[in-house]
């Protein structure tokens, strides 16, 4: 009889219930779409960072961040290699060594990163080779160089032209080199661009008097959710000569800015919960009031509060399940469908964002804990707002809601 | 001996105790037994759905007590006292008051229902009453789709459905027309004969007044006249 009476009275005022059903699928759906795109930006933008260069995790000779200079390379010994490798999250491997030096051409001489690194590997986190706009990639022992573009019109170089390198090599020794420009690349990020030359890693090595040393180790991880979980597992099991930071540590204003962002999302979906929480409130606050009279007689004739309590529970929660069921049934396939055709800027927009390092693109995120997170939030807020017309029934007189 | 079904002893309603009192009820004693068919009139403000509130448990006297079979209901609370309700007493109301949402079996069923009920003996009774009040074309209708005068009779149908011990009826003609007034006086005298159920109207209504057995009349808070032969009033009577 309370399900029959829950169900039936729901439909009392069909319009109202639809309306206010609709009004709660809405917010389900905006708060759907607002965080899984801010996830799949958020995704995007950490893909975008970490792919172009950094990896989600790098290792470094312990103190190398802090003072990274040449001395504080280290020499990459099989047990470490062997323990990457036998790790399945991690599905990139990345020798590089890493070092300010000057390049020349004529008259013209520029500061520069050198980042000498193994072709092929690098290619597999970075893309690298996906950059190239001008000559062709390095290969694994050539003793050529790949230059940013910005770097290069700097210098006033170009393809098969000759730069020469000058620099201070491992344990101070004068490191001075020549190398022929294989290729331009075009780095997303200016400050990369203006600064960066690839040398392969054994003629950087070479070059820099650090035969089989490194700097860092960036790592490539099949899922960035275990990024803190693989960086726990590599500390045990590396020990502590190494230091393994994660992308978040070496970047933090990314880490920071993700964080702000995320801040606002609470802000806004707070907001967006708070009207959506009020008009169910006042649907709920008008059906009590409407039925103020009926609750009295159902008293007087002898149910009991409890009885009456969870019959309006029921209600409110019944529209609010359905209210939930809609809005989840619509953002699931809008958010897939913008996940699979992301939303993408072109024109002057595109390039602001190129031009910060980031692809003007706004994918969504299909995870379940967004629909499930939202949905319960929604229903929460649904109980909550349940409460009233059971605290109007609890201190209801039969005889004062009777009189007209 | 007629056995005592109500028993309302130096029943006082005082409003605004603290500053100008006024009593709804002043000091009213009144017996009711099994199988009386009684009318309380009076002008409004009389104090006719006070005194009926008090009787049914639903208004707490502010000055002696009623009893029920033996049980003062004024010391009962909260459940307990809707219990007692549910299982003693049966309320009809000015403007039916059937639930909106359930058909006319389901609204006659349902307080056999809050009771728990078996099945069988509830759609035996149902069957029963729906006879009775010549509605067993309508079983199915919601209270919409039925005229006045039918949702009153199902009113009275859903009262009487778990054979309480009495049954209160505010003003029950009030809204009807003349036809479906006779109609259903007509029914509930049926019904007080048949299974000797005790009826308590408030009414202002000459029709009823009429058909009634016993009429008190109630004139500002207190019993001013009771006609009926067998009444026992502890206060004298046409005091006027």
């Amino acid at each position: 009889m309370i399900l029959k009476l829950i169900w039936r009275n729901l439909w009392r005022n069909s319009r109202r219930t639809l309306i206010t059903m609709a009004s709660i699928a809405f917010a389900v759906l905006f708060a759907v779409l607002m965080k899984s795109f801010q996830n799949g930006v958020f995704n995007n933008l950490i893909k975008n960072v970490v792919g172009y260069y950094s990896g989600y995790v790098q290792i470094h000779q312990n103190g190398y961040w802090d003072e990274q200079v040449l001395d504080n390379s280290f020499a990459l010994e099989n047990s470490l290699t062997a323990q990457l490798q036998q790790n399945p999250q991690i599905t990139a491997i990345v020798p590089r060594l890493e070092t300010f030096v000057l390049a020349s051409k004529g008259n013209t001489t520029k500061g520069c990163l050198l980042v000498g690194t193994d072709a092929v590997r690098e290619n597999n986190l970075t893309q690298l080779k996906s950059k190239l706009i001008k000559g062709t990639y390095f290969e694994k022992n050539e003793e050529a160089v790949l230059l940013a573009e910005g770097l290069s019109k700097r210098l006033d170089v170009s393809v098969n032209d000759t730069i020469v390198l000058f620099g201070q090599g491992f344990h101070g020794v004068m490191a001075a080199g020549k190398y022929k420009i294989k290729g331009i690349v075009h780095l997303a990020s200016p400050a990369m661009n203006d600064a960066f030359v690839y040398l392969p890693l054994a003629a950087a090595q070479y070059f820099l008097s650090a035969e089989n040393r490194l700097t860092s180790v960036s790592l490539g991880i099949d899922n960035p959710e275990n990024t803190d979980a693989i960086v726990q597992n590599l500390k045990n099991a590396i020990g502590e000569k190494y230091e393994v930071m994660p992308w978040q540590e070496m970047m933090p204003e990314i880490a920071n800015h993700i964080k702000a962002d995320g801040f606002s999302f609470y802000i806004f979906s707070g907001i967006l919960y708070l009207i959506i929480g009020f008009g169910l409130f006042g649907t709920v606050l008008m059906m009590t009031a409407e039925r103020k009279y009926e609750f009295g007689m159902l008293i007087a004739i002898g149910m009991k509060k409890t009885k009456l309590e969870l019959i309006l529970l029921g209600e409110t929660l019944l529209i609010t399940f359905f209210g939930v069921l809609l809005g989840f049934l619509l953002s699931l396939p809008l958010v897939i469908y913008l996940k699979e055709r992301p939303i993408r800027f072109g024109g002057e927009i595109a390039k602001v964002y190129e031009q910060f390092g980031f692809e003007a693109l706004f994918p969504t995120d299909v995870d379940q804990s967004i629909f499930l997170t939202q949905s319960l939030i929604v229903l929460a807020m649904a109980i909550v707002i349940g409460l009233y017309p059971l605290w109007h029934v609890r201190g209801l007189d039969p005889v004062k809601a009777m009189k007209k | 001996m007629q056995e005592t079904v109500i028993d309302a002893h130096n029943l006082s309603k005082i409003y605004d105790e603290k500053t100008i009192p006024v009593y709804a009820l002043n000091k009213v004693h009144l017996h009711i037994s099994r199988g009386e068919f009684t009318a309380i009139k009076g002008p409004s403000g009389s104090g006719k759905t006070t005194l009926l509130n008090m009787i049914g448990g639903l208004d707490i006297p502010s000055e002696g007590f009623v009893e029920i079979n033996g049980t003062n209901i004024t010391k009962l609370k909260g459940n307990e006292l809707i219990d007692f309700r549910l299982n003693n007493i049966g309320f009809v109301f000015q403007s039916y008051n059937l639930i909106p949402v359930l058909t006319a079996k389901e609204n006659i069923e349902f307080i056999m229902l809050l009771q728990k009920r078996p099945k069988k003996e509830m759609e035996q009774r149902v069957q029963e009453l729906l006879k009775e009040i010549g509605l067993e074309d309508k079983i199915n209708k919601r209270p919409r789709e039925l005229s006045g005068g039918q949702q009153q009779r199902v009113a009275v149908a859903r009262a009487l459905a778990p054979k309480p011990q009495f049954i209160l009826a505010d003003e029950p003609t009030a809204n009807l027309d003349s036809v479906s007034a006779e109609n259903l006086l007509n029914i509930m005298l049926k019904l007080n004969q048949e299974e000797n159920m005790t009826f308590v109207f408030s009414t202002h209504d000459q029709r009823v007044i009429n058909r009634a057995r016993r009429v008190i009349t109630l004139e500002d808070g207190k019993i001013v006249a009771d006609t009926a032969p067998t009444a026992v009033i502890h206060e004298q009577t046409e005091i006027k």
